[in-house]
């Protein structure tokens, strides 16, 4: 098992983390292998490599106008390959949860979507995908958007695979409590 | 043996099919699963864009279900995305106090709690090993002799958690695809990434992505599978990626218990072959014509 995972569940939330992100990429020596390993480098603006070293550097505001990490996928070929161990992919996530909670959106519909999902988690415990990607469609307010989903939608319905419930705005959801609770811990930290 | 079984949303109503047969060959070869009581979602990618405690507290809740239910068992878990999850958690919670303290605080909220412990097993890892290739071969009813399948395991069922097989050269698949009568064929895509977390979001990307996986399949009767996001990826664009490169790209993508319940002669309805979405004629022809033959000489 690789050990260069991210070592805990903890960290702050909202301002210290980018520090803390800072913090667990000083060892970056910038050999690039991240970059190499990427599959998705090709459409980044900056690559991995580039991004860690505006991370040491403090350049945030390049960073998250980027959209560079939210075009990770969660291959861990880069986690895996690094020679110093680091835990990059963990990383990238964590630099979604920077924009996510101070709202630098290079691109809206990553953060609309995640929201949508998680949203409807917390409903109904399971997801339901119909009614998550109307109130994604409704969010993100590009009618382009929900007509790229036609085609699929439609092989989906016809083989009987989409859970078609929708029902109506509000109400309390399966998971408030424990929605709640992490809200209450993070806030509290 | 028994297991604990957690499904996954994709598992509930777009894999289906995956589901089914999983479900179905697990019997078929003796062992119970006995799903997760009002389970939920572990969170998918979405959780840890949101909030890291979150994205624990979400499998771990499965996780301290199967544990309160007092039997003991490993956690049997067919999507990779999901199984991901369910092990980071497993793993974070056991080896980091600090972890265990705070996801335990929020799972009181439900009465809940998890103290560690529960292996938590990728199907293909129990197929691979718990199985094993000999009670396939064991049990055929139905060589899929001539069909050459090119084994893709994605990326989670590897990275970070390399708990069965090579990480960049995983191999766990031949043995039980050879064992089906069916021949592996040799490509270099099988632990890339077909990008399917991104596929609401960037879909430019992970076009790109799946085509090379396409192309590189060309030769190969069908693609196994053995996770749910990979499945529709690979699936659900076929025409537009042969339009984007210029030429048929077009294969048969199957679930890895469906190829091996179809060779230990599931019926029909522990297959649902008529729910997947990119079965070519061609692959549907060379099964028609396997079934003509006799089953296996001598058996």
């Amino acid at each position: 098992m690789a050990q260069n995972q991210a070592s805990t569940g903890l960290e702050t939330p909202g301002r210290g983390l980018f520090a803390e992100i800072s913090k667990n990429l000083r060892a970056c020596m910038q050999c690039g292998t991240c970059t190499g390993s990427c599959g998705s480098a090709s459409k980044m603006d900056y690559t991995p490599r580039q991004v860690w070293r505006m991370v040491q550097a403090g350049m945030k505001e390049e960073i998250f106008k980027s959209r560079t990490f939210w075009l990770c996928s969660s291959c861990y070929y880069c986690t895996l390959r690094c020679p110093r161990g680091l835990p990059l992919t963990d990383t990238m996530a964590a630099l979604k949860r920077v924009a996510t909670a101070e709202g630098y959106f290079s691109d809206r519909k990553s953060p609309v979507f995640y929201k949508a999902f998680l949203d409807n988690v917390r409903k109904y415990g399971r997801v339901r995908e119909t009614e998550m990607m109307t109130r994604y469609f409704l969010a993100v307010k590009n009618p382009a958007v929900p007509l790229s989903f036609v085609p699929l939608g439609l092989k989906l319905m016809a083989k009987g695979k989409m859970d078609v419930r929708i029902s109506g705005f509000g109400g309390s959801g399966k998971l408030d409590r424990l929605y709640r609770k992490v809200m209450e811990l993070e806030a509290a930290k | 043996m028994k297991y604990f079984y957690y499904p996954g949303c994709s598992l509930e109503h777009s894999a289906k099919e995956y589901d089914v047969s999983a479900r179905a060959l697990m019997r078929l070869l003796g062992h119970e699963l006995i799903e997760v009581d009002d389970w939920t979602c572990c969170g998918a990618s979405a959780a840890d864009t949101t909030s890291r405690l979150l994205s624990i507290v979400l499998p771990a809740r499965n996780l301290a279900l199967a544990q309160k239910s007092g039997v003991r068992a490993d956690m049997l878990v067919p999507c990779s995305s999901c199984y991901l999850n369910l092990r980071r958690a497993d793993d974070l919670i056991s080896r980091d106090g600090l972890t265990a303290d705070l996801t335990n605080r929020v799972l009181k909220e439900e009465g809940l709690s998890y103290a560690g412990g529960i292996r938590v097993r990728h199907l293909l890892d129990v197929l691979a090993n718990d199985i094993g290739a000999e009670a396939i071969a064991a049990g055929l009813k139905q060589s899929l002799s001539g069909l050459s399948v090119a084994p893709y395991y994605g990326c989670q069922a590897l990275r970070p958690f390399s708990d069965f097989d090579d990480p960049e050269q995983p191999h766990s698949m031949d043995a039980l695809i050879g064992a089906a009568g069916a021949s592996v064929f040799d490509w270099s895509m099988a632990a890339k990434c077909c990008g399917a977390g991104l596929m609401t979001t960037k879909k430019e990307l992970c076009l790109e992505l799946v085509a090379d996986i396409l192309g590189a399949a060309k030769g190969a009767d069908c693609i196994a599978t053995v996770c749910p996001m990979c499945q529709m990826n690979l699936e659900i664009s076929q025409k537009k990626i042969s339009r984007m490169r210029g030429k048929a790209l077009e294969i048969a993508i199957v679930y890895l218990p469906q190829l091996l319940g179809y060779s230990l002669g599931l019926p029909r309805d522990g297959l649902r072959l008529d729910l997947n979405l990119a079965l070519t004629g061609s692959f549907k022809d060379l099964l028609a014509d396997m079934s003509k033959q006799v089953a296996v000489p001598g058996r």
